[in-house]
């Protein structure tokens, strides 16, 4: 991973850095697509800043607001908010749609990092 | 009451939910000094409001608020006097002792001698098998979350109550068409809001209707409708399809502990809060077949915290007269 100072964070990523950030990374990049008006969205970001914590060095955790990058949403079929997708090798390995529980989230992840 | 319990995790009264019932009983149960933990839900919190945009109804409020601020408001009230929040999903109860346990999805455990049910409602499924596969993918139970991404797209929502007809009024800032479909020939919302969409000209009616199908690969790409009266079936273009057709009680931990209706809600005894099991009572959605607003589940959420305390002062009253008795018996056998 190349981005040192923000391990442990989420990263926000938008239509400029999105192929940096997720679909060149090296290792799984969990992405929560969002936007400030939803609800919803708010309610997981405390979960995402944890699993930020917990997987540093080993699973990127990046926002991407779909309000101001509707682009990459577009690209990715975003039409339902908050989609949290895993990336694994530029592809799109795992979607869980709406506001999951963490240990759901956890479930994403280490089914992608066993699979690796 | 539970001073002489010290466990750090006991607690005099645990609200699971935290909704407009759940959040107006800790409001209660705190400025009664009996510090509730409130059990908001990790991803639930706020409860169905959180998912509205404007509240209009909710009394004392005269230009409206929008629901998650309410919410907020709600829980900064509960939390000003005393009532703790942790934003964690119970994931198993245990009720029927008179020590009753929650766990949560984080693995804690919390006991307490009351436990106040606001678990709320789900969102009701449309129950055909395209829904799940197309969910997320133009099915949605969000307007407010999804509508932005259906601009300039015609679309449809499910359903003919206030909430229907709120997603379908909130839906024309983004869509070009909003087709409301509903199974009877009129709405059940309320006049102001229904002649506010039947006035709307974006909005159109598919009456007598309900959806058999939906459409799309990747995406929702139209729906097959069913008339109700005829049985004739037609095809409906659209990209977005709205479900908001009603609510679920959440009761499934609740399963084999308190009594249930074959719908699934919480029977409590008459106009009081109790459930079959003393010390456990129970407000809001996941009790109401009939009025499910925020200002009713608020109102039975106090109710559920009142009927609480009254619970908790008996038990202190018996644990008074039983060490009384066993002071007899001590000084007796002296």
């Amino acid at each position: 991973m190349t981005d040192a100072p923000t391990l442990g964070a989420v990263i926000e990523a938008g239509d400029s850095t999105f192929r940096d950030l997720v679909l060149e990374a090296s290792g799984p990049v969990l992405v929560d697509f969002s936007a400030a008006w939803c609800a919803p969205c708010r309610l997981v970001e405390p979960l995402l800043a944890e699993l930020a914590v917990t997987y540093r060095g080993r699973v990127r955790v990046v926002r991407v607001d779909t309000d101001a990058h509707p682009a990459t949403a577009a690209a990715f079929g975003v039409v339902s908010i908050p989609t949290l997708s895993v990336f694994s090798s530029g592809e799109v390995v795992r979607t869980a749609i709406g506001a999951r529980p963490k240990p759901e989230l956890v479930a994403l992840i280490e089914d992608v990092l066993a699979a690796r | 009451m539970s001073e002489s319990t010290t466990t750090p995790s006991h607690r005099n009264i645990i609200v699971v939910g935290s909704g407009p019932a759940g959040y107006t009983a800790a409001i209660y149960a705190a400025r009664a000094g009996l510090a509730p933990l409130v059990v908001a839900g990790s991803v639930t919190a706020g409860g169905a409001l959180m998912n509205t945009t404007e509240v209009e109804n909710f009394p004392g409020f005269p230009e409206g608020i929008q629901g998650p601020e309410l919410m907020e408001s709600m829980q900064k009230q509960a939390e000003r006097f005393g009532a703790e929040v942790i934003w964690d999903d119970a994931t198993s109860l245990s009720l029927t002792g008179e020590v009753k346990t929650v766990v949560t999805g984080g693995g804690e455990t919390y006991t307490a001698d009351a436990v106040i049910l606001a678990t709320g409602s789900a969102y009701r499924e449309l129950g055909i098998d395209d829904e799940k596969r197309l969910s997320g993918r133009g099915v949605s139970w969000c307007a407010t979350c999804d509508g932005f991404f259906f601009r300039e797209q015609e679309i449809l929502v499910v359903g003919g109550g206030d909430s229907a007809v709120e997603e379908a009024t909130f839906l024309t800032r983004f869509a070009s068409k909003v087709t409301i479909v509903h199974r009877r020939d009129q709405l059940r919302a309320s006049k102001i809001m229904a002649d506010r969409a039947l006035n709307d000209p974006k909005i159109a009616f598919a009456w007598n209707s309900e959806i058999v199908a939906i459409q799309g690969e990747q995406k929702v790409a139209g729906v097959t409708l069913r008339d109700t009266q005829t049985g004739e079936v037609r095809d409906v273009a659209a990209t977005g399809v709205f479900v908001a057709i009603g609510h679920v009680p959440r009761t499934e931990l609740l399963v084999g502990q308190v009594n249930l209706d074959a719908e699934g809600y919480i029977v409590v005894e008459g106009r009081s809060t109790r459930t079959n099991i003393p010390g456990v009572v129970a407000c809001g959605d996941a009790v109401d077949h009939t009025y499910r607003q925020a200002i009713t589940a608020a109102g039975s959420g106090c109710a559920a915290a009142l009927d609480a305390q009254h619970y908790l002062a008996e038990l202190a009253d018996r644990a008074d007269v039983a060490d009384r008795a066993a002071d007899h018996e001590v000084a007796a056998a002296r």
